[in-house]
This record gives C-alpha cells, structure tokens and sequence, in this order.
C-alpha cells in the first residue's frame, strides 16, 4: 500500500464532489483525506484527494476518475516538488496556559480563541507536524479538534 | 413566440436524428408530450418505464443509434432505475429524460419528487439536472454525444418541470457543446500497434477473444483473422461480431463456453482481447486463466486495461480504428494450432474420464469429468435443442436474436449463432430478467427488414409481460419462443449441482397458462407439445406475418452443458461430452 496526493480539477457544479465521493465508495477505494475549494478560475473547484491503495489499484483510481465528465485535470503530485499544508484548530484545557504557549511557539501555531476554561489553537503545516503538535498537547487534555484534510500546490520551477 | 424548454427539447431530438422514442407520461412531462402531440418524432408508449428504458435499449443495440427513453419524474424515473444500470453494464448508448418537480419544489419531498439524479450516479456515464430551460438544447446534444462516443453508456437528464414550460431565448437552439473534461481516444498508440503487430506475427498459437467492443470492427476482426489465420472465441456480448459459423469460430468462452474456446484460452501462446473486459463469468479463476499467453488487450476505456488482468501490450483506441492497422503483408497459417483445438471436439476427449491425467495448467485430475450424469428426459419431451434448430433452420439470415436471461439465454447462444454483429441482443453483465421482451420490439422497430426472435423463459417473460400489450398495439412482428419448463431453470440447475437438488422456491408451476394469456392480448399464439409439432406448427408460427407466441414445453431437468463451476478454473468442465457441435462440423 502506499499514499499518493492527487490534485483533481472539476467543474464546479453541483453534484461533482457527490460524483468523486460515489466512485470511491463504488469501486471501495480508500480516501485518506479530501479537501474541496474553488481556484483562481470560479467555474472550476480543486479536490486534494489523498489515497491510500497499492500500485495496481492506484493506476485505476486515476483512470475512473479520468472518466468522469465533470473532471478537467489529475495531477499525481506523489513525486513532485511540493507544499503541502494542513489546518487544524484545537480545543485544549487551560489549566496549564503558560506550558501550551511555549508548544504554541515552537510550532509556530497561534491561540485564536481564550475562555476560562479553554484555549482554541490554530495550527498549520504538513500532516507530520500537524499529528506531532496535537501528541504534544495532547496531555494537556485535548476537548475537540478539527481538521482540514491536506492540500498541496506544485512548486514552480525554479530557473 | 419563442419555443418552450419542452418544445425545445423535442425539435433538438428531432433535429439530431432520433427516430424513435420510448416512454410513459406523467405530470411533471405533461409539457413533453404536448409538444410530441404535433411532432414527426415517433413515441412507443410502452406499459412500464422499465420496459420503455429496455426498449430503448434493445433499439439502441440493433442500430448503433442512442435509444431515447422519457419518464416522468418520482415513480416513472425510480422505474428506469434498472434499464440504466443494464444499459450500463453492457456499454449501451442511453439518453434517459426525465421531468423533475417545480425547481422551488425541489428539496421539500414534493409530489413525485426523487432525487433521480443522486439514484442513478452509479449507473450512469453521466447525468444533469437542467433547471433553466435555455440549457436544454445543449444539454440534450451534449447526452446523445456522450451515449454514443467513447465507450457507450446511458447518460439521464432531469428536466424541472419549470424548465420544460418557460419560453426559451431562441438563439439558444444552435448551442454547441461544450464538454473539456469529456476526452475520447480513438486512435491506437503506434509504437503499441508494432508491438502488437510482432507479437501477433510471432506467435505459434495465437486466440482471438473478442468482446462486446468488438461488434463495430466486424470487417476488420474477419480480415485479421482471415490473414493471420488465428482462431477466434467470443463472450455472450462478442456473439456476431465474428461469423457464429465461420470455421475458426470456436464459439463462447467461460462458463458456458466450449471445452475447445476454453482449453484453446488454457493453451495459447499470444492471446488477443478485443473490446472484452476479463468478466468473472468469463474467465473463470482469474490467477488461472491464459497462464501461457502473453495478452495484448485493446479496449476503447483506459480503465479497463489492467482492472482484472495484466496487459502485456494494452492498446487504448477504438478497435475499429485500430485492428486494419494489425494487419500486416503477409498471409500466416496455424494448421498444427488449430488441429489440436478441433482434436478437443473429439469424442475420445469428452468421454467421462474420471482417471484422466492431470491437466497440467491446474493440476486438476478430471479435466472433462462428468460428475453423476445429468438426469434423464423424458423421451417424449422436446428439447431447447431440436426448438432452436428449426428456428435457425426457417429464419436463416435474417434473424436477429433476443434472449431473456437463464437457461434460455444460453441455449439461444448455444443453439442460435448469428453472422452478423449487433444481432444477438441479451442482458450481458446485468443478467437482467424481463429484458427480453421490451427489448426485442426495440430491436424489431430499429431493423424492420428481419426477424427478431425473442428466446425467453416463463421467469423472465413475466417480468416484463405488460409489453405484450405494446407488440399488440403496434403489431411489432417479434415472434416469442417461449421455453416454458415451468421453473426458474437456471436457478434450479444450481440447486441440483451445488445444493444437493432442494429446490428452494424455484417451481414457478403452471400458471399462467401463456397461450391464453396472449389471446387476451389479441395475440396468436401456440403450443409446442411435441418433437413432431416442433416440425410443423413451430416453422407455420414463425413464417406467419407479424407477432406470434410460441410456448414449447420442455422438461425442467434439462440443463445448460458444459458448465465450468463459478471460481474453477477453464478445464474444468462439466458435461463437455454435451457441448453442442462447433461451427467446423455443422
Ligand atoms: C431480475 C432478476 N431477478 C433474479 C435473477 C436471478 N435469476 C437468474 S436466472 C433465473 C431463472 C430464470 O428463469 P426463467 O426466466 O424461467 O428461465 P430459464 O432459466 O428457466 O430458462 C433467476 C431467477 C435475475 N437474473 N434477474
């Protein structure tokens, strides 16, 4: 098995995401993780989609998806250059605020929300820095949290 | 004045060349048929939605022109629900149009409301949802070309029933399509076409498996086979796109197979798929299957290359395109290959050998071992065999073949081999029940100058029997041969084989009594008692102008022979001693 990250081009109209759902669910393909939004041209929306299938199975995944009417563009971005960002908001218990604000910094992430009780934090990154900061919290006594599922853009080419 | 949505959409079907239309009425397509009332479009009114996507279906198959079936929304969209996934399973080309409640009644559970477009997503190659009738006409041009390029497949259009009654800004008519993501390769890869074309010339015991796909290359396959001396077998949906009586058809693979098409796919060195997509009921155990061939696989859908088996050398085209270019120079000749397929139709190979050598591909000992023998007939009993012989025999070239789905449907692919490509029509990957009959008058409308013969079981018939109404009402002259065994036969074979004969609710009995039946429907019709009827009225039927049920009794122990169990592998074949004869001997 291994996880590839496919940046897929749809129109954006209603019913595609129920489409590419549908083809996973149908031929019992395995979503890691989605993420839906438009693109810099509105008629058109980009789906991150991360899988996680062997050789075989992945080829297929790509070719079914090819042969929906509603899909532009696949773009395999496994083995390119690439940024690739999550966004998590965590909810932790603030009995030890000062603890959380030094993890805080050294992740780079950002309180975003105080009550008495909690602190909302914000976090970006790669999905390993994403899963390494909520272990470190994790002690503090983590109440909720919510994640984006991954997306990713090829970098330019540099010359 | 301006057309409307509905008006719109009939004068684009009219405009693309549809001929004929299928259908139902109902509220939310009132608007449809009130612009069909003046229109040169001919509608079928069918009796059942089902029956009228089936019909569409049979009609699209016949002609290799999309079938266009109308229902309206709620239960008459839900009830073409199994029309769209056969027509599916079986690549034909399908414009489903459906009304939709009011677009503001959308979402509230409104009167007939089905979210038809959410139902059939996974039965469909595409479907809309139009709200704004403007989008009608392109809508509609954009459904016709995505069902018939390509791959074909049914494509649905919901249409609100707002969208069908507001007037349209008439510029719209002419609008093109417009699909970026919808890209068909029709053209073969050369670099693979020479590698193929090697690998053909190469081989020592080359086989043709030719497919569904490959019903529009008819020419082109006989040509190659032709040149290339290859012997070829083809699937239930391969029947006719290859001669059924040219000397190197060595008929069906797979389950019901021959024991040559199977041993010979057991056997070759180079095997060619044409437009076939490796089936379960076709290859049997699949890490078995063709152990010694290198396999060139040429499919117009990428996706099926490499979904059940390994492509040594894939060809994604058209196989119309792409099998004139296989074609080399030179004339080639297999004579020792072909010799040793034909020495499998040999007695000595067929007779029960229990203690027969191992087959070396799967080890198995019995390779044509009986298990105990089938059970007895009774002598006086007509047998599927002697029917569908004189059947061949009256109507000879001009017949094109429907079936139902069970027994029935193999003996018409055992006993009822067709020339010609696009003329055996039959619920391939869907295994529909009820097919036949709606898609035989579809069939007959689509091609008038033949004869279509439904080949059909008291099961199946009467899933779908209101149609009987529409072959009554439009005279359709398809003539119905009903192999009445008064059981679900091919249920009930299983049960004998598999589940020590307890026969679970697999007795139909002798209700209704058919010939009555059709009467009741203004249709002639009769019984075929005996062997001796079989010679006399059954041909008088057949040549009679117009509709006709023919129903022939025959015993309900008569099975379909051979018969490779599912997940064994090609060789093991049980009964081969019953195959019937192949097209070489007859
Ligand atoms: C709609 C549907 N329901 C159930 C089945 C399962 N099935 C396959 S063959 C068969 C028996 C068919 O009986 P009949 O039409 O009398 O044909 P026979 O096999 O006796 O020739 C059944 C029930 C099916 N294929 N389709």
């Amino acid at each position: 098995m291994s996880k590839v990250t496919l940046a897929v081009l749809v129109n954006n109209e209603p019913g595609v995401l129920s489409r590419v759902a549908g083809l996973f669910t149908r031929r019992g393909y395995n979503i890691h993780s989605l993420a839906v939004g438009p693109t810099e041209d509105n008629s058109i929306s980009r789906i991150t989609i991360v899988v996680e299938e062997d050789e075989q199975r992945l080829e297929q995944v790509t070719k079914q998806l090819h042969k929906l009417i509603d899909v532009l563009k696949i773009t395999d971005l496994t083995y390119e250059e690439r940024v690739e960002r999550e966004l998590a908001l965590i909810k932790v218990k603030g009995d030890k605020r000062s603890e959380i604000l030094q993890i805080v910094d050294i992740f780079r992430a950002k309180i975003v929300d105080v009550s008495p009780k909690e602190v909302m934090v914000e976090v970006t990154g790669d999905m390993e820095k994403v899963d390494a900061f909520i272990q470190m919290l994790d002690s503090y006594g983590i109440t909720e949290i919510v994640r984006t599922g991954k997306i990713a853009l090829a970098r330019s080419a540099k010359n | 004045m301006a057309l409307t949505g509905a008006e719109a959409l009939v004068s684009t079907l009219t405009e693309m060349g549809v001929e004929y239309v299928f259908g139902y009425p109902g509220g939310a397509v009132l608007p449809i048929y009130d612009a069909l009332y003046n229109s040169s479009l001919k509608h079928i009114l069918t009796r059942h939605e089902q029956g009228a996507a089936h019909a569409a279906d049979g009609y699209a198959r016949a002609t290799r022109k999309p079938g266009v079936v109308i229902a309206t929304s709620g239960p008459g969209a839900t009830n073409l629900v199994t029309g769209l996934a056969n027509a599916y399973m079986d690549s034909v080309p399908l414009v489903a149009i459906t009304g939709q409640v009011h677009s503001g009644l959308i979402g509230k559970d409104s009167f007939q409301e089905a979210d038809i477009m959410g139902i059939t997503m996974p039965v469909t190659k595409h479907n809309y949802l139009v709200k704004d009738g403007n989008s009608i006409p392109r809508v509609i041009k954009e459904a016709l070309f995505i069902a018939n390029t390509g791959r074909p497949g049914p494509v649905l259009v919901d249409i609100t029933k707002d969208a069908l009654m507001n007037h349209l800004l008439e510029p719209l008519l002419d609008a093109e399509i417009d699909l970026p993501g919808y890209r068909v390769k029709t053209t073969g890869h050369p670099r693979q076409i020479m590698l193929a074309k090697n690998l053909i010339q190469e081989a020592k015991r080359p086989l043709i498996y030719a497919g569904g796909g490959a019903g529009d290359a008819g020419e082109s396959l006989l040509q190659l086979v032709e040149q290339y001396d290859i012997p070829v077998t083809t699937t239930l949906m391969g029947l006719g796109a290859f001669p059924g009586n040219h000397p190197l058809n060595l008929g069906m693979l797979g389950m019901h197979g021959t024991p040559w098409a199977n041993m010979a796919i057991q056997e070759c060195d180079v095997l060619i798929a044409i437009g076939a997509r490796f089936d379960d009921r076709v290859t049997g155990n699949l890490s078995k299957f063709a152990p010694k061939a290198k396999i060139i696989h040429i499919d117009i859908d990428a996706a099926e290359i490499g979904k059940n088996v390994k492509a040594d050398i894939p060809i994604v085209g058209d196989a119309k395109s792409i099998l004139p270019e296989l074609l080399g120079t030179e004339k080639l000749t297999h004579p020792n290959w072909i010799a040793e397929i034909r020495e499998f139709a040999l007695p000595k190979y067929q007779a029960n050998k229990p203690n027969s050598d191992p087959c070396e591909v799967c080890n198995v000992p019995n390779l044509f071992n009986a298990t105990p023998p089938p059970p007895c007939k009774r002598q006086e009993s007509v047998t599927p065999k002697q029917v569908l012989e004189v059947v061949a025999a009256t109507i000879k070239d001009k017949i094109i073949v429907a079936t139902d789905v069970g027994q029935n449907q193999m003996w018409a692919a055992q006993y009822l081999p067709v020339d010609k490509p696009h003329s055996f029509i039959t619920s391939g990957g869907l295994g529909t029940m009820g097919y036949g009959l709606p898609a035989a008058l579809g069939a007959q409308l689509g091609r008038p100058d033949e004869q279509v013969v439904l080949v059909t079981g008291d099961g199946s018939l009467q899933m779908n029997i209101q149609e009987l109404a529409t072959i009554a009402t439009y005279d359709i002259p398809v003539k119905i041969v009903l192999l009445n065994n008064r059981v679900l036969g091919m249920v009930r074979q299983w049960q004998t084989i598999f589940y020590e004969s307890r026969y679970s609710q697999t007795c139909t009995g002798s209700v209704p009594d058919f010939c009555l039946l059709a009467s009741a429907y203004s249709l002639p019709a009769v019984k075929i008692l005996t062997r001796e009827d079989c010679q006399t009225k059954l041909p008088e039927a057949l040549l009679t102008k117009g509709p006709y049920l023919i129903e022939v009794a025959i015993d309900p122990d008569e099975s379909v022979w051979p018969m490779v169990a599912p997940g064994a592998s090609l060789c093991e074949m049980l009964h081969a001693e019953l195959t019937p004869k192949p097209a070489w001997e007859r």
